[in-house]
């Protein structure tokens, strides 16, 4: 299999970056994306180039490191799917693959296709997170938690923080990651303790790191490769409000 | 304090050392440490809660991880892990880890491989992601309150001691290049598996053996070092363009049924193959634990038919794991409740409905029961260097019973280091603080710069990946499932060259800045050390036991045989300028007498 790629060269944050253009041979369709990417590598090394940087560690969908635009769509061309998921079975022999890092003012670009991703940590750090020490647990069994509750928590809890729906956002809004989390901590009964001040202190933080303004376009959610639902959204909208009335 | 390291052990490690108001450090090298590869695990974690009423307790947990490491860990560690289990299961509750529940509110279990009790608490198919993003948010707690700084992108290269005693670190900064210093009382150890000796297997592509291999030529004995997992259910290798394999939860084991056709180069497809002419080979070898057998022996057993011509797929490297008849018992909706994300992770992967046709599963590296040595309260033989999580030995032995290691390393973490690191800083402290400009810290820092420049300036004709292709083929044809002495000295020797080549021929394009092949180059020159020390462990090794099995020790059956009388011990290996000389620590058994691992 025989593909073109063109790729998004940028030295540093600083530097001006452009798209390169590389005829790739002796691929497979068996082959992922991110191994095509490599394969691409090799031969630069070969030929004396620098390689190509872009971001990967587990390459089975979980960790959420790897993530870039392929012809203009966040991980690729399916719906609910990491870039490392990718394969180049969805793509046709002769196919010219333009791959470009995520564009976000709260992402900067480091070089080629890795960015920044460091302000999610923020967020959480603002209060993704249940106050008690090591140590101090009651038993788990003695507060019980209604399947229905805790399937709702993990649903939330599953986002991998990738960053794909802030990429694909045209308001680069962080809604949908912040939203996730919060709704996994305020909807057990472990985190309601504090749920009020979470809830404002993550959405505080959100606006801090420049992510724009949720408008539900609902882009963010078919991007996302967990399937984390738009619904989390308004259920954080509704949480910050009743924070206003219920919060001290 | 240093903390290298940010999965479950690192995380939680410091995060719980911030609370007892220590200054901690921690590094990891991905761009957050919420990327640690425990994110990846899937199964579960295992617990004596004895919430099922099926006769589980401490004892039993305890028998049971002694047996399954096949008598080659230590009976108070592997105790301990299972006195700690119960209550660490209330800790992730409380973190709000949504655990999979009943709808009577309490919370599920269900059971895994070499056990015959339900012990292991799971939160669908993504445990390690819940646990580790728990964990990652208590880090970020401490962090906010200014007891942790977390360093990512932060690839620790060497550790510096100061008579003999660990106590600091030299970093790379992954953005810039530069070299950092850091100073510290005590460094920890949380660096996780080497797996990626093998290249493919079920880590991430940056999981590396580098810490603990760097720490092992400062001092750091290396126990086991050959005891590694091979994981019986990951989808096999497609193409020799491959990077990594992906494991398939062994939980699928629970409903699942492993076989192969009886007729070898059987080509029809799997469903137009009559129950009759299908091979249940782990049901017929192993009738009481059947398809839940330990993975070293459901591995083995899948190599012994795919090696006599009954694999199946398109390179005839893989078996199958089929769901046909727990859908006809359980009812299609039961499956997906319990397995949704992994048939659909399958059918992302290889294109197929694993609920229409049985899944292909073949065997691959996963797990490294060996690593630094450490003694009861987790210290290496470095004073002051702790190793805890994977990258240590200590409770699994020979072989790691399936949601055991979450355990392990949450338990080493929050629960047993912040208590007896205590008992060496004690002493420590009241010593003055080291400074990075002690000359310790020049010559470190001098000599990672130098093996950089080293690898930089070789300029050769071949790519990283190519001598990592290389290793791996060795490693895995001479050092995983199955081992002779023959091959193992052979391997001794192809290793060597693959060292003499890589460093006359390995082309490392790119600076010294931000250089993703680089990181690739450094952390493959010490695998191919380390797969070196994996050979001559095995082979000095001479008997089978847990995942290490000698062709030459085995019974009539083809079930591994141990020599307790000659090698009830741990190895445990001291680096001495390019050679490794042996120390054993005799394993004593007051409480289980080993016996014959049967899962018959
Ligand atoms: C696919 C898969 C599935 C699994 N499923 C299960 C399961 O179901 N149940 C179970 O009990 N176990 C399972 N395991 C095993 C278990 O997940 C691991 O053993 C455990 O999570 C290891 O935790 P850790 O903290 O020791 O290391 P890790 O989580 O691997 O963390 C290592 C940390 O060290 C850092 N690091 C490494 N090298 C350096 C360096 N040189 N400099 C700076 N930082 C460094 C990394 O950045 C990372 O933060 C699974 C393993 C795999 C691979
Ligand atoms: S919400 Fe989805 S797209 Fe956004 S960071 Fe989480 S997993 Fe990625
Ligand atoms: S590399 Fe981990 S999610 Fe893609």
């Amino acid at each position: 299999m025989k593909v073109t790629f063109k790729i998004w060269r940028q030295e540093d944050q600083n530097s001006k970056g452009e798209l390169n253009t590389y005829p790739v041979e002796g691929l497979t369709e068996d082959m992922s994306f991110l191994e095509a990417l490599d394969h691409l590598n090799e031969e630069l090394v070969i030929k004396g180039e620098e390689v190509i940087a872009y971001e990967y560690d587990c390459r089975e969908g979980i960790c959420g490191q790897c993530g870039v635009f392929i012809n203009g769509r966040a991980h690729g061309p399916h719906d609910h799917m990491t870039t490392c998921q990718l394969h180049m079975r969805s793509f046709k022999d002769g196919d010219t693959i333009v791959v470009e890092p995520w564009r976000a003012k709260s992402f900067p670009i480091i070089k080629d296709l890795i960015v920044d991703r460091s302000a999610f940590d923020r967020i959480i750090e603002q209060g993704a997170f249940i106050s008690s020490k090591t140590g101090t647990a009651p038993e788990a069994n003695a507060i019980p938690i209604p399947k229905a509750v805790s399937d709702r928590a993990m649903d939330a809890a599953a986002c991998i923080g990738c960053g794909a729906c802030v990429a694909t956002c045209k308001n680069s809004s962080a809604a949908l990651f912040t939203s996730a989390k919060i709704n996994h901590l305020n909807s057990l009964p472990q985190g309601k303790a504090e749920q009020h001040e979470r809830v404002n202190a993550m959405t505080w933080q959100m606006k801090e790191e420049g992510f724009g303004s949720c408008t539900f376009t609902g882009a963010c959610e078919i991007e996302c490769p967990e399937g984390i639902s738009l619904i989390n959204i308004a259920e954080m909208n509704a949480r910050k409000l009743k924070s206003l009335f219920f919060g001290d | 304090m240093i903390v290298v390291g940010s999965g479950l052990s690192g995380a939680g490690a410091a995060s719980t050392l911030g609370e007892l108001g220590y200054d901690v450090h921690c590094f990891c090298y991905q761009d957050s440490a919420r990327r640690a590869h425990s994110v990846a695990a899937q199964g579960g974690i295992n617990a004596a809660k004895n919430y099922q009423h099926d006769g589980d307790s401490v004892y039993r947990m305890f028998y049971d991880t002694l047996k399954g490491g096949d008598f080659r860990s230590r009976e108070a560690n592997t105790y301990r892990l299972a006195e700690l289990s119960a209550p660490l299961i209330d800790h992730y509750v409380q973190q709000g880890v949504p655990f999979a529940r009943e709808y009577g509110g309490t919370l599920v279990n269900r059971s895994f491989g070499g056990v015959q009790v339900q012990r292991t608490f799971y939160a669908r198919g993504q445990t390690g992601q819940q646990l580790l993003l728990a964990t990652y948010s208590q880090l970020y707690k401490m962090v906010k309150a200014k007891k942790v700084t977390m360093h990512a992108r932060s690839e620790m290269m060497d550790l510096v001691t100061i008579d003999g005693k660990a106590k600091g670190i030299i970093v790379r900064n992954l953005v810039t290049g530069q070299l950092e210093r850091y100073a510290a009382d005590a460094v920890v150890l949380a660096t996780g598996g080497y797996s990626r000796v093998f290249r493919l297997s079920t880590l991430a592509i940056g999981c590396n053996g580098s810490a603990i291999w760097k720490a092992h030529k400062k001092g750091a004995y290396f126990a086991g070092p050959s005891f590694t997992q091979i994981h019986p259910t990951a989808l096999p290798q497609s193409s020799e363009a491959q990077s990594k394999l992906t494991l398939m939860s062994e939980s699928l084991r629970n409903d699942g049924r492993i076989w192969v056709p009886k007729a070898k180069n059987d080509t029809r497809i799997a469903n137009d193959i009559p129950d009759e002419e299908r091979d249940y080979y782990l049901e017929r070898r192993y009738p009481s634990f059947g398809n839940l057998a330990p993975r070293d022996i459901a591995s083995r057993a899948a190599k012994e038919r795919i090696d006599a011509g009954y694999g199946v797929g398109r390179l005839k490297n893989a078996v199958y794991l089929d769901f046909k008849h727990a859908i006809e018992r359980l009812g299609l909706e039961t499956i997906q409740d319990r397995y949704g994300n992994l048939f659909k992770m399958y059918k992302k992967i290889t294109g197929i409905d694993a609920y229409k046709q049985p899944m292909m599963i073949s065997p691959a590296a996963h797990f490294s029961m060996g690593g630094l040595w450490v003694d009861y309260e987790l210290m290496t033989t470095v004073k002051g260097l702790y190793a805890i999580g994977e990258c240590n030995y200590s409770d699994h032995g020979a072989n790691r019973l399936g949601a055991n290691s979450l355990l392990q390393a949450s338990v080493d973490g929050y629960f047993i280091l912040p208590n007896t690191i205590n008992n060496y800083l004690v002493g420590e402290m009241k010593n003055e603080h080291p400074d990075t400009a002690h000359s310790a810290f020049d010559d470190a820092e001098k000599e990672t710069k130098a093996f950089i420049d080293k690898i930089l300036a070789i300029d050769g004709t071949k790519t990283v990946d190519h001598f990592h292709r290389e290793l791996g083929k060795v490693m895995w044809q001479e050092c995983a499932m199955s081992r002779n002495e023959e091959g193992l000295k052979k391997a001794i020797a192809q290793i060597e060259q693959i060292k003499t080549a890589f460093w006359s021929d390995v082309k490392v394009t790119g600076g010294d800045g931000l250089n993703t092949e680089l990181e690739k180059a450094y952390r493959l020159a010490d695998f191919i050390e380390l797969g070196i020390l994996m050979c001559t462990d095995a082979l000095q090794r001479n008997e089978s036991c847990g995942a290490h099995f000698r062709e030459e020790f085995q019974s009539y059956e083809g079930e591994a045989v141990r020599v307790d009388e000659d090698y009830s011990y741990v190895s445990a290996w001291e680096y001495n300028k390019g050679d490794f000389k042996l120390h054993k620590e005799e394993l004593e058994f007051e409480f289980v007498e080993p016996t014959v691992r049967s899962y018959k």
